[in-house]
């Protein structure tokens, strides 16, 4: 795989999802080198401090072709949404050609207005409200909206927002319930669960971006480094963040295919993220399905090893994402889509792999994660140290992929009736199509005279069983092990 | 007479100190003894192990030199005492730095809390204190209101949390409003005491001389039940301030609760340390303060 070295093409975009004969990773961990050897050549920019990390981030942000990766960026996201097995992407693109597969796609998915939106400068005067208050939990998970806010992407969209560290989920839920922060860094679960009404007062909530996908893990005590095997978890305590939550799902999931149930079986308890990896040093709990930083930080402590990536059991799958009242959006429509714009440009930074490690030293210090530099940088590379001996190299270990794709949705409500949190019929569609907002790209959509696309549901692979969004009711049924109605 | 006193106020101040000294110097045996494994050479370590072990935070080189070095990342071991010094003393270098909301200096989360926790104070003494004037000078609204009293005295602030976000939704009204429902009992009930054993014979005195009923409040009876009142605000000061930090650790924001709760995240045990220091140390000046309004008003009987 080499790099191209001619004019034309060293301006090209790194990802190309048009390339029929490239996966859409490339070779080492940062991507832009043939090998880890002359990877480890080039670290030029990293003795910098964060001051540097910052300016040389922002350097790229405004590189005229930022803009033309953020918009290939957007596109490949939607297109690898499309086509989560490569190997059909690259089957169709073969057959049907480049251009071909291009017009095809577009026509139906919203690629040009999302890119529009992604890039529209923002006019000052149309903003509602600029001074702004933004929630997040001290994860990688937000790492978007934190970094736009030392990388001036917020400023640029003409916003004053303060990013403020929460101390729980339930702290954010209620936060936004009280209107003290205007949009918030979610559990993509929770705007589904609050707009239900699950758990707290039924107030509409929406979800604008997913933040990330994968980056989370199992963690396991080091006393159990012999108990891998799922089925010898039972009488095992767990933690999770929160109830609503997909690390509860993943978990249940887990545990249910191998055969225990976690209901009864385990002890499932809630614990805010920050305070897993001194729970599991006190021994008050043998694991957990938490987010990152906290399982490399629990290596790092050596008091747990990494037992399971969650990218081994959906790859790709949604964790956190931004989101804000559905009231919000409608008092402040200018604002909020400002806010949208400021969080796909990091998103879309974030994406790229060469950017990993300054972003790590940005939001690394005591006013963000307020983490080792170390930890938060395994994460983010996926060059990770694994609690066991051993280096792994996962470049995706943690991704960032905003498309809020309604079947997450669906997947995330047949989960909760799954195990009990909503009884009754549910109107999957619906409810995910209301929450989950695509349908805020079909609105620029038919305000640019395009008709919004009917395929938002692509199907996903979790674990081996595939599930598709259009059965819904039959996949929520199909389990052997849940909560007794 | 004073050079006695002199000299058992220095006796006492001699055995603080060294008790002091005992306690530094067993935390220094405990944090520095124990030295460091066997290092593994160099030079027997793979390139993966060597990658492993800076993932891990742990310089392979210095194993190599044979000397224990310091580690190379504080790594939520207990911390040695040169640790805390040099922690220390940066805070004390710059108390009142401001990064934006998550990251102030100690000084500045200080005064947050003690912003709190002068109006959380000042509105319950504003209600105990009159309050517990009534109670105490009418007999039937004492026995009134005791089961309240003692139902609701003994809730800890931490449960009151989540009613008080839910009801009032807004953090930091909470806040004040659970450092208000907190401090109110001590001054309360120590309120109604000092105005119910008012000695007899003063009350009378003042009834033979016809005083209006609010003359005697404040020229009577307040002057009596003022060291017991100002013993209640004491008491109450105390338990503000242990209340603040548990409201602030829950509730987040600013403070030196949430400092405490941010530095714990991190694994950070010498900034815990440093701040449950001075938690500390502002709770005895507090209770100096008002010790000195009490010296003022004591009577001898």
């Amino acid at each position: 795989m080499d790099r191209p070295t001619d004019v034309a093409s060293a301006a090209a975009p790194a990802v190309d999802p048009y390339d029929a004969d490239r996966p859409l990773r490339l070779g080492c961990a940062c991507g832009r080198h043939r090998s880890a050897a002359e990877h480890a050549a080039d670290r030029t920019d990293l003795a910098a401090g964060a001051a540097d990390a910052v300016t040389s981030l922002r350097a790229r942000s405004e590189e005229p072709d930022f803009v033309a990766r953020s918009n290939a960026f957007v596109e490949a996201a939607l297109v690898k949404a499309l086509f989560p097995h490569d190997a059909l992407r690259r089957g169709f693109i073969k057959a049907v050609g480049r251009r071909t597969a291009q017009a095809a796609i577009a026509s139906v998915l919203p690629v040009a207005s999302l890119q529009a939106m992604a890039q529209e400068a923002g006019k000052p005067g149309t903003l509602e409200k600029k001074n702004l208050k933004i929630g997040f939990i001290p994860i990688t998970c937000a790492t978007p909206l934190i970094m736009a806010h030392p990388l001036g992407f917020y400023s640029k969209q003409g916003l004053e927002v303060e990013v403020v560290k929460t101390a729980g989920w339930a702290l954010i839920r209620d936060k936004m319930l009280n209107k003290e922060y205007d949009a918030t860094h979610f559990l993509s679960p929770m705007p589904l669960a609050i707009s239900l009404g699950l758990g707290s007062t039924a107030t509409p909530m929406r979800v604008a971006t997913i933040q990330n996908t994968n980056g989370q893990a199992i963690t396991l005590h080091v006393k159990h480094k012999d108990k891998r095997d799922a089925r010898l978890w039972k009488g095992f305590k767990f933690a999770v963040p929160f109830e609503y939550s997909m690390h509860n799902f993943l978990l249940r999931y887990y545990v249910a295919e191998a055969g225990l149930n976690p209901d009864t079986d385990i002890q499932i308890r809630v614990v805010p993220p920050p305070e897993m990896v001194a729970n599991l040093r006190a021994g008050n709990i043998d694991g957990f399905l938490g987010p990152d930083p906290f399982n490399q930080r629990a290596v790092f402590e050596e008091v747990g090893f990494i037992h399971v990536l969650t990218k081994e059991l959906w790859n790709g799958h949604p964790c956190c994402a931004f989101g804000t009242s559905a009231e919000f959006i409608r008092t402040n429509p200018n604002t909020f889509a400002a806010l949208y714009r400021a969080v796909l440009n990091a998103a879309a930074m974030a994406r790229e792999a060469r950017n990993r490690e300054l972003i790590a030293k940005v939001i690394s210090p005591q006013a963000y994660l307020n983490q080792p530099e170390t930890v938060v940088a395994q994460v983010l590379t996926g060059k990770f140290a694994d609690g066991l001996g051993n280096v792994q190299t996962v470049p995706d270990r943690a991704d960032f992929d905003p498309m809020p794709w309604p079947s997450m949705a669906v997947w995330m409500l047949t989960q909760l009736q799954r195990w009990g949190y909503i009884k009754g019929g549910v109107d999957y569609k619906q409810i995910a199509e209301q929450v989950f907002l695509l349908t805020d790209a079909k609105k620029h959509m038919q305000s640019l005279g395009i008709t919004p696309p009917a395929g938002a549901y692509p199907k996903f692979t979790i674990m081996g069983k595939v599930f598709d969004p259009e059965k819904a009711a039959a996949y929520a049924d199909s389990f052997a092990i849940r909560r007794a109605a | 007479m004073s050079s006695f006193a002199r000299s058992e106020r220095f006796r006492a101040g001699l055995l603080s100190t060294l008790l002091l000294l005992l306690i530094l110097g067993i935390w220094h045996l405990a944090t520095t003894g124990g030295a460091a494994k066997a290092p593994v050479p160099a030079q027997n370590l793979t390139p993966e192990q060597i990658e492993y072990l800076k993932l891990m935070g742990k310089d392979p080189g210095a194993a190599a030199g044979g000397a224990a070095a310091p580690a190379v990342t504080s790594k939520s071991g207990f911390p040695t005492l040169a640790q805390m010094g040099e922690v220390i003393a940066r805070h004390a270098s710059s108390p009142f730095y401001d990064n934006g909301p998550n990251d102030k200096g100690l000084g500045l989360q200080l005064a947050h809390s003690l912003g709190r926790v002068g109006l959380g104070y000042l509105l319950a003494a504003a209600v105990a204190i009159p309050l517990g004037f009534l109670i105490g000078m009418s007999p039937l609204v004492y026995r009134a209101l005791d089961p309240f009293i003692q139902v609701l005295k003994p809730i800890s602030p931490l449960a009151w949390m989540p009613l008080a976000l839910y009801t009032i939704k807004d953090s930091s009204i909470s806040g004040v409003f659970v450092i208000f429902i907190c401090s109110i009992w001590p001054m309360l009930i120590n309120t109604a005491f000092g105005v119910a054993s008012v000695r007899r014979e003063w009350l009378n005195v003042a009834r033979t001389l016809e005083v209006t009923p609010l003359r005697r409040a404040f020229q009577v009876i307040l002057p009596a039940a003022a060291p017991t009142i100002l013993t209640g605000m004491r008491i109450s000061m105390g338990i503000a301030w242990l209340v603040i930090v548990a409201a602030e650790m829950l509730v987040g924001g600013t403070g030196i609760g949430y400092f405490v709760w941010n530095e714990w995240n991190n694994l950070s045990l010498p900034n815990v340390i440093v701040a449950i220091l001075v938690i500390g140390v502002v709770g005895m000046a507090l209770d100096m303060i008002f010790a000195r309004f009490q010296r003022a008003v004591t009577y001898v009987d």
